[in-house]
């Protein structure tokens, strides 16, 4: 009994001090912010002795923050609609109709998956330009979309074809198209697939980086992403600036992960399990 | 229907720029009219003969083995130490897994400032100790270590994630027999848990080396690959030397060989360990 309650404490030390680790960096983040430099640099993780509220109130002053925030919404808003569209209806074509050589296809997109983005940055960069697309939303989007194709058709064809048969004999003959049948039957079914494919996609894009900083070079056009590091740029180590701009932006999937927790963590993992 | 257009789609913006990878590589070219200075293969001789190239590629390696020795064992006893449902389990399951949904350049700058010579928790200890300040992150010995423990922060909780759902699934009764056959708690780890959520396992090594091979987010608001390119990876050196430069010959030519460890990693890996689970 005694050697089981020390493993017990022992346990609970291990995962306070992780713990510690995981939350002291984002602690300080949010306090960082309130403190004056000198307060910062002599207190980098504790309360703040004077609350200081003129950097948080600066950042949203600025403006830019809204502006930031709207093109990451529209980029994600936009991926995430033309993946799930374009994944579910292919899907579908490749669970439900069968032609020569669908196998072959379906094979072709799921190479795809294997592909790392970043391998080939510079032809997809020029075959932007070259589209027009280069400054555009529309050139990170559409990038993104064909690179969730891959993995988001995959969870959905072994999605649908779980789906009992029965449902379509019944469906053809009470004489209802494929369309219909794709929009009345098919997608209620699959909430909880279109949630984590959903939440897959979003994520991906609320985080995306590099694709950005490739496509768009117009400050009107950046997303969250750029402009974090632009900050930075331009007050280098007025760190109390700089973390309070860090909490604000990191606020938003702060959020939505603490309502959407049990979504987020199926669509994240779930999702990279599947696939 | 739709599929054309998904082809369409897949085929320009994945597929296609593959190709031209492989083809643009052999030029020397800027990028803008047709590229036509065929150079061979000096690229690639160029991009071995290059020293940051080298230390890239060992730094990638770095983060395959850290994420293999210590990422994964830790996010396995936390995962066999919580996967059990309750709400202290739950909180701390969320606490864990909160590094991975931030962005990468969010995670960086925190920890840019954690390890600030002047601000964050090194300036606390040269101050304890009396020594001088020490920037971190601008010593070329130890700041790849400095983004090494980021990477772990960052990415256990999703390794946990899957451990914590694999062992969910693992019956209750079999572990109960194993009880009953008098296993130790950690014969019952070892000889009954971790077999039984071996596909877990073999999944999350799988993710955490692709991943490692990609590894670029992070590293720019650390340190950008400096101090004098000491802390590049395969792709932060392709955007440095190929991107900024517009060099796409050589960008691609690094972009070719970050594709060949890729896909012969993932076939290999998947032709051999992961062929049972199909």
């Amino acid at each position: 009994m005694f050697a089981m309650r020390k493993i017990r404490w022992g346990k609970y030390i291990f995962l306070m001090l992780v713990a510690g680790f995981v939350l002291v960096p984002m602690f300080a983040t949010v306090l960082g912010g309130f403190k004056s430099l000198g307060e910062l640099r002599t207190n980098p993780f504790g309360l703040p002795d004077v609350w200081e509220f003129e950097y948080y109130a600066q950042v949203f002053a600025d403006g830019s923050i809204w502006l930031l925030m709207k093109n990451s919404l529209i980029i994600a808003f936009f991926s995430v609609l033309l993946t799930l569209i374009i994944g579910t209806m292919t899907a579908f074509t490749f669970s439900h109709i069968k032609f020569a050589g669908y196998k072959y296809i379906y094979n072709y997109f799921l190479i795809g998956m294997m592909f790392p983005a970043a391998a080939a940055i510079l032809p997809l960069f020029l075959k932007i330009r070259d589209l027009g697309l280069l400054d555009s939303l529309s050139g990170v989007v559409i990038p993104q979309v064909a690179f969730g194709l891959g993995f988001s058709i995959l969870l959905f064809r072994s999605f649908f074809e779980q789906l009992p048969s029965e449902l379509f004999d019944a469906a053809r003959v009470d004489g209802c198209s494929y369309i219909k049948f794709y929009w009345h039957v098919i997608l209620p079914l699959s909430t909880p697939i279109l949630a984590t494919v959903g939440v897959f996609v979003l994520v991906a894009s609320w985080n995306n980086y590099l694709l950005p900083l490739l496509v768009l070079n117009t400050e009107q056009q950046y997303p969250w992403t750029l402009g974090i590091m632009q900050y930075r740029g331009e007050y280098g180590i007025e760190w109390n600036r700089i973390l309070a701009y860090v909490t604000v932006t990191i606020t938003p999937a702060i959020v939505f992960f603490l309502f959407a927790q049990k979504y987020i963590v199926e669509g994240l993992t779930g999702g990279a399990v599947k696939g | 229907m739709f599929l054309p257009l998904a082809l369409l789609l897949f085929t320009i913006f994945v597929i296609l720029p593959i190709g031209e990878a492989g083809y643009y590589s052999l030029f020397r070219w800027n990028g803008y009219g047709e590229p036509s200075k065929w150079v061979e293969f000096s690229n690639y001789v160029r991009l071995f003969k290059h020293g940051a190239f080298d230390t890239a590629v060992w730094n990638t390696f770095k983060i395959i083995l850290v994420s293999l020795v210590i990422q994964l064992p830790l996010a396995l006893i936390i995962a066999l130490s919580i996967y059990k449902k309750s709400w202290t389990n739950s909180l701390f399951r969320l606490i864990f897994f909160l590094p991975y949904i931030l962005a990468e350049v969010a995670a960086g700058l925190i920890w840019r400032f954690v390890f600030d010579g002047d601000y964050g928790v090194i300036a606390r200890f040269t101050e304890a100790l009396n020594t001088d300040t020490w920037y971190l992150l601008a010593d070329k010995n130890w700041a790849f270590v400095a983004i090494l423990v980021v990477l772990v922060w960052k990415y256990f909780g999703f390794h946990m994630m899957i451990y914590i759902a694999a062992l969910q699934g693992v019956p209750k009764d079999l572990i109960e027999a194993s009880k009953l056959d008098g296993a130790s708690r950690f014969q019952a780890i070892w000889y009954v848990k971790i077999p039984l959520i071996m596909s877990g396992i073999t999944i999350s090594i799988f993710f955490s080396i692709l991943g490692a091979l990609q590894t670029f987010d992070l590293i720019m608001p650390l340190t950008g690959g400096g101090p004098s390119n000491s802390t590049h990876t395969l792709v932060s050196y392709l955007y440095t030397f190929g991107i900024t430069r517009m060099n796409v010959g050589f960008g691609s030519a690094v972009g070719v060989v970050l594709f060949i460890c890729c896909v012969i990693f993932a076939f290999t890996y998947q032709s051999t360990i992961m062929k049972d689970k199909k």
